[in-house]
C-alpha cells in the first residue's frame, strides 16, 4: 500500500472506532457493573471491578423469577412465530398463485397494515381482550401480536412465492397433488430460506415487545421478560447494580440469538424495509 | 381442474391466452377453487380483522365517550374529547415534541448512519465485525437501553458524568440529563440515536450494494473528488433509500412509547412525553378512556395521513425503483 492510501486506511478505522466505542462502552459498562456493589458503581463508575463479586449475577440466576421470565418470553415468541408464519404463508400463497376477487382489494388492506404501528391500536386491543377474557392469558399477548406481524410476513413471503415457476405447480397437479399438497409438501420447503427470515424477525419482534405485555400481563405468573425487567427496576430502584447484572442477564439470549441469525434478521429487515 | 384459477402475472409464464368470462371452467370446479382460495386466506383475514382491525373500530367508537373504562360507554359525548384534545396543551407538547425528534432524526441520525454506511461499504479489514457491532443495540429491546440509559445518565452517579462531566461544551449536562426538562429531550434523543441509528445504517449498506461500481470508477476517471461522487453520484442514487429511512423513522417516533415509559415516564413536566405516553397515562393511570381513545384514533389518523401524502408525493416515483432492486439483490 501506498503511504496516503496507509493514512486514509488508519483515519478510517479510527473513527470507525470513535463510533463504534460510543456503542460498545455502555454495553460493557453494564457487564462490569453487574460485577461490583452499587457503593462502588457509584463512586467508580468508570474503573474496573475490584473485586469482582459475582453475587449479583448468581443471585439473579438462582431466583425462580428471572428463569419463570425467560420461559414465558421463549413460549410466547416460538407461538407468535408459528402462528404468524403459518397464516402468513397460506394467505401468502394465495396472493401470489391464485387470481380471485377482491385479491388487490385485500392485499392492499394488508399492506397498508404495514403503515400502522401496533401503539396505536394497544388501547382498544387491551377492552377487546378483557371482553374476550384474554388478559392474564398468555393467547392474549401471542394471537395479537401475530396479528401484528402478519403484514410484514405476507409482503416477504408472496414477493418470495412469487419467485417459484408455476410450471412446477402444474407438474405437481398432474401428478396428482393437490393444491393444498402442493403448498405444504413443496413450496413450503422451497421456501425455507424465506420462511426463516420472518421466523426470525417475528421471534425477535415478539422477544422485545413490551407494550402489549405491560398491559395484558399483570399477573407475575406470566409476565415476560422485558415486563420482568421494568418490575425488577421498580422493585430495586437503587440497587443500580443488581439493575445492571439483571439487564445484561436478559441481554443474553438476544446477543446470542443475533450471533446465530445475523444473516436472516438484517436480510429481512432491509428486504421488509425497502419492500414494504 | 383446480388450475383455471392459477394465476401467472410474470410475462414469462404468460403464455395461456386469457379466459373470458362465462367460459372459464364449469361451476362446480370454479366452487372448489374459490373455496380452496377461502381456506388459505380465512385465518389471516380472521386474525387481521379481530386483533387490527376491529380495536381500530372500537377506539373510534368510544372516542365518543366519557368512559372510564369499565361496563358499557354511555355517556355520549359527541365531539367533546377531540375538543378536548384540541385544546389540551400536553397533546400539543406531544405534538411538536415528535417534530423535534422527526426532526433531530433527519439532521443528526440519519446523516450519522449515512456516513458510517458509506464508510463501511468500502473495503476495509473487519467490516462484517464492525457491521454487526453498531447493528447489535437494534436487537435489544427498548426495555434494556431505558434500563441502561437510566443508569448511565444518573446525575452525579451515573458514568456519563464521570465522562462528560470535566469536559467543556457538554460539561454543563453533568448533574441534568433526563432530571432536568431543558435538557431531557435531547438525552432521550442520544439514546434513541444509540439505539435506531444501527439500522439505519443497515438500509443504507443494502442501497449502496445497488449502486453499481462501474459509476463510481467513471466518475473518478472523470477527475471527481470523493467528496463530488459522494455528493454528485452516490447520494442521487440512494434518494430512494434516503426517502424510506425517513419514513420510517417518522412512523417509529409517532408510536414512541418504551423508550420513554421506561427512562422518564414521560416527565420531567412532560418535558419527553408522546401521543403514546399521554394515552397510556389517560387510558390506564387516570381511567378516561374515551379521552384516550381519542388520542389513538388522532395517532392513527397522523399515521394515515403522513403514509398516505408521503406515498403519493415522495415514495412514488420510488415504488418500482432503485430501492426494491436493491433490496432484492442482496
Amino acid at each position: 500500500m501506498s503511504r496516503p492510501a496507509i493514512a486514509r486506511s488508519l483515519s478510517r478505522h479510527t473513527l470507525v472506532w470513535v463510533i463504534g466505542s460510543f456503542i460498545v462502552v455502555p454495553l460493557l459498562y453494564a457487564v462490569f457493573a453487574g460485577f461490583k456493589s452499587t457503593g462502588a458503581l457509584t463512586t467508580d463508575p468508570i474503573g474496573l471491578p475490584d473485586p469482582w463479586r459475582v453475587s449479583n449475577y448468581t443471585g439473579i440466576l438462582t431466583s425462580g423469577d428471572f428463569w419463570r421470565q425467560i420461559g414465558n418470553s421463549v413460549l410466547i415468541a416460538v407461538a407468535t412465530t408459528l402462528i404468524t408464519v403459518v397464516v402468513a404463508a397460506l394467505a401468502a400463497f394465495a396472493f401470489a398463485r391464485y387470481a380471485f376477487r377482491g385479491r388487490e382489494l385485500f392485499f392492499t388492506l394488508f399492506a397498508a397494515g404495514l403503515m400502522f404501528p401496533p401503539a396505536v391500536a394497544v388501547l382498544p386491543l387491551f377492552v377487546l381482550l378483557r371482553s374476550f377474557g384474554l388478559l392474564d392469558n398468555p393467547l392474549g399477548v401471542i394471537l395479537p401480536q401475530a396479528a401484528f406481524q402478519l403484514p410484514l410476513t405476507i409482503v416477504i413471503l408472496r414477493s418470495f412465492f412469487r419467485t417459484i415457476p408455476g410450471d412446477l405447480e402444474e407438474a405437481a397437479i398432474i401428478d396428482g397433488c393437490t393444491r393444498f399438497g402442493f403448498f405444504w409438501r413443496i413450496l413450503l420447503p422451497m421456501a425455507r430460506p424465506a420462511i426463516g427470515t420472518v421466523s426470525v424477525l417475528a421471534i425477535v419482534t415478539s422477544w422485545n415487545n413490551f407494550f402489549l405485555p405491560l398491559l395484558v400481563l399483570a399477573d407475575p405468573k406470566w409476565q415476560t421478560i422485558p415486563v420482568g425487567i421494568q418490575q425488577f427496576q421498580g422493585q430495586y430502584a437503587t440497587d443500580y447494580a443488581l439493575v445492571m447484572a439483571y439487564i445484561v442477564l436478559a441481554m443474553v439470549p438476544a446477543i446470542a440469538f443475533y450471533a446465530i441469525a445475523e444473516r436472516q434478521l438484517i436480510g429481512g429487515l432491509t428486504a421488509g424495509a425497502t419492500k414494504g | 381442474m383446480t388450475l383455471s384459477a392459477t394465476t401467472d402475472d410474470r410475462p414469462r409464464h404468460a403464455v395461456r391466452p386469457p379466459r373470458k368470462r362465462g367460459r372459464r371452467a364449469p361451476a362446480g370446479e370454479r366452487l372448489r377453487g374459490w373455496l380452496s382460495t377461502t381456506w388459505f386466506l380465512l385465518p389471516a383475514l380472521l386474525l387481521f380483522f379481530f386483533f387490527v382491525l376491529i380495536p381500530i373500530v372500537v377506539a373510534f367508537y368510544t372516542s365518543f365517550f366519557d368512559w372510564g373504562g369499565f361496563g358499557r360507554p354511555e355517556d355520549f359525548a359527541g365531539l367533546g374529547n377531540y375538543r378536548k384534545l384540541a385544546d389540551d396543551p400536553v397533546f400539543h407538547g406531544d405534538l411538536w415534541r415528535g417534530l423535534v425528534i422527526v426532526l433531530l432524526s433527519i439532521a443528526i441520525q440519519l446523516p450519522l448512519a449515512l456516513g458510517t454506511a458509506v464508510l463501511l461499504n468500502q473495503e476495509m479489514r473487519g467490516r462484517a465485525v464492525y457491521r454487526a457491532i453498531f447493528f447489535a443495540p437494534y436487537i435489544l429491546s427498548e426495555v434494556i437501553a431505558g434500563v441502561l440509559f437510566g443508569i448511565i445518565f444518573l446525575p452525579d452517579a451515573g458514568l456519563a458524568d464521570h465522562i462528560f462531566g470535566g469536559l467543556p461544551l457538554v460539561g454543563g449536562l453533568a448533574g441534568k440529563w433526563f432530571a432536568d426538562p431543558a435538557t431531557a429531550l435531547p438525552t432521550l434523543f442520544a439514546v434513541m440515536t444509540w439505539k435506531y441509528f444501527g439500522f439505519h445504517m443497515m438500509i443504507y449498506l443494502a442501497g449502496l450494494q445497488g449502486i453499481p461500481k462501474e459509476v463510481l470508477e467513471a466518475a473518478s476517471i472523470d477527475g471527481a473528488s470523493p467528496w463530488r461522487r459522494f455528493r454528485s453520484v452516490t447520494l442521487p442514487l440512494l434518494a430512494p433509500t434516503v426517502r424510506i429511512s425517513v419514513f420510517l423513522s417518522v412512523i417509529g417516533s409517532i408510536q414512541l412509547f418504551d423508550l420513554v415509559w421506561v427512562t422518564t415516564t414521560g416527565g420531567p413536566t412532560h418535558s419527553t412525553e408522546t401521543m403514546a405516553v399521554t394515552m397510556f397515562q389517560f387510558g390506564f393511570k387516570r381511567y378516561q378512556m374515551g379521552y384516550a381513545s381519542a388520542i389513538s384514533v388522532a395517532m392513527f389518523l397522523i399515521c394515515m395521513v403522513f403514509s398516505l401524502l408521503y406515498q403519493r408525493y415522495a415514495l412514488r416515483r420510488d415504488l418500482q425503483g432503485a430501492v426494491t432492486s436493491a433490496g432484492g439483490r442482496r
